[in-house]
């Protein structure tokens, strides 16, 4: 039986790993430019190069790694029903908040209301 | 750099939205008809990786993340995050129309208020441009990577 602080634990791991990953895999990309345009320079080779030589999406995807274990972890003690849903809407403000605070992105009324849409709108589909 | 998409980063964006629940969909029909697997016997995974829906399944993850990398590559994480979460609603709708499942009130309402959050991003603009530099770089003028955290 898993109590309600080791399952807030859980979820807390998969929420705060994802954002990590999120963020650092956004950071990668604005860093390495517009793929399109590279693309259009270097071809899909030129474009995959300039991903795969980044140590940012790599940081990113390890993160994103972490967080798809955690949740496997999750799901051996926990019902699908509750990590699903509270993962996914956490996840949304955790990477809005994360995104004005490392991205610097202008996260205006529009967006905040859209990812409190978002997080009710997941919890709602997992009923 | 303008903040309103082209056309083509619409399709950027409608793969990401489509490539992932159906990527899903083929996964769990393709393990679906595979039998129980152990973890004793973990080359049947290595096996199933080379079934048809499997790998359908499999090719259209990859499909979903090219696309959604570069979507961040030209657009803001808040703002693409919204099309990732629409993924949500292609499943339900896939198991209402396509699989015939009964799907409920809370269902719908959920599949309503993050359609609504799509459609109040989308009006906005895709990208924050910082006064003193250009968010999207060509990358000879890329700056060291630490900086963009």
């Amino acid at each position: 039986m898993t109590g309600p602080l080791a399952a807030t634990g859980m979820i807390a791991a998969i929420v705060l790993a994802s954002t990590a990953g999120e963020v650092l895999t956004a950071a990668a990309m604005k860093s390495i430019g517009d793929l399109d345009e590279i693309r259009a320079h270097s071809g899909l080779p030129g474009a995959i190069r300039a991903v795969l030589t980044s140590p940012l999406f790599f940081s990113g995807v390890f993160f994103l790694a972490l967080a798809f274990f955690s949740l496997l972890f999750a799901l051996n003690h926990l019902t699908l029903s509750l990590v699903g849903p509270a993962a996914a809407s956490l996840t949304v403000i955790t990477n809005s908040i994360a995104a004005k605070l490392f991205l610097k992105e202008n996260v205006d009324r529009r967006r905040w209301t859209a990812a409190a849409l978002i997080c009710v709108g997941v919890y709602l589909l997992a009923h | 750099m303008s903040h309103r998409l082209k056309p083509d980063q619409y399709l950027v964006l409608f793969a990401v939205m489509i490539c992932a629940p159906l990527g899903d969909s083929c996964l769990k029909r393709g393990m679906a008809l595979l039998p129980p697997i152990s973890l004793s016997h973990p080359g049947v995974l290595i096996a199933a990786i080379f079934t048809p829906w499997i790998a359908i399944g499999i090719a259209l993850l990859i499909g979903f993340f090219a696309s959604y990398l570069t979507a961040l590559s030209w657009a803001d994480l808040t703002f693409v995050l919204p099309a990732t979460a629409f993924g949500n609603v292609v499943i339900v709708l896939i198991s209402y129309f396509w699989l015939h499942e009964h799907v409920s009130w809370q269902r719908w309402l959920g599949v309503f208020l993050i359609t609504a959050a799509v459609g109040f991003v989308a009006q906005g603009p895709s990208l924050t441009t910082h006064p003193d530099k250009n968010s999207v770089r060509h990358p000879a003028t890329i700056p060291p990577q630490s900086e963009a955290l």
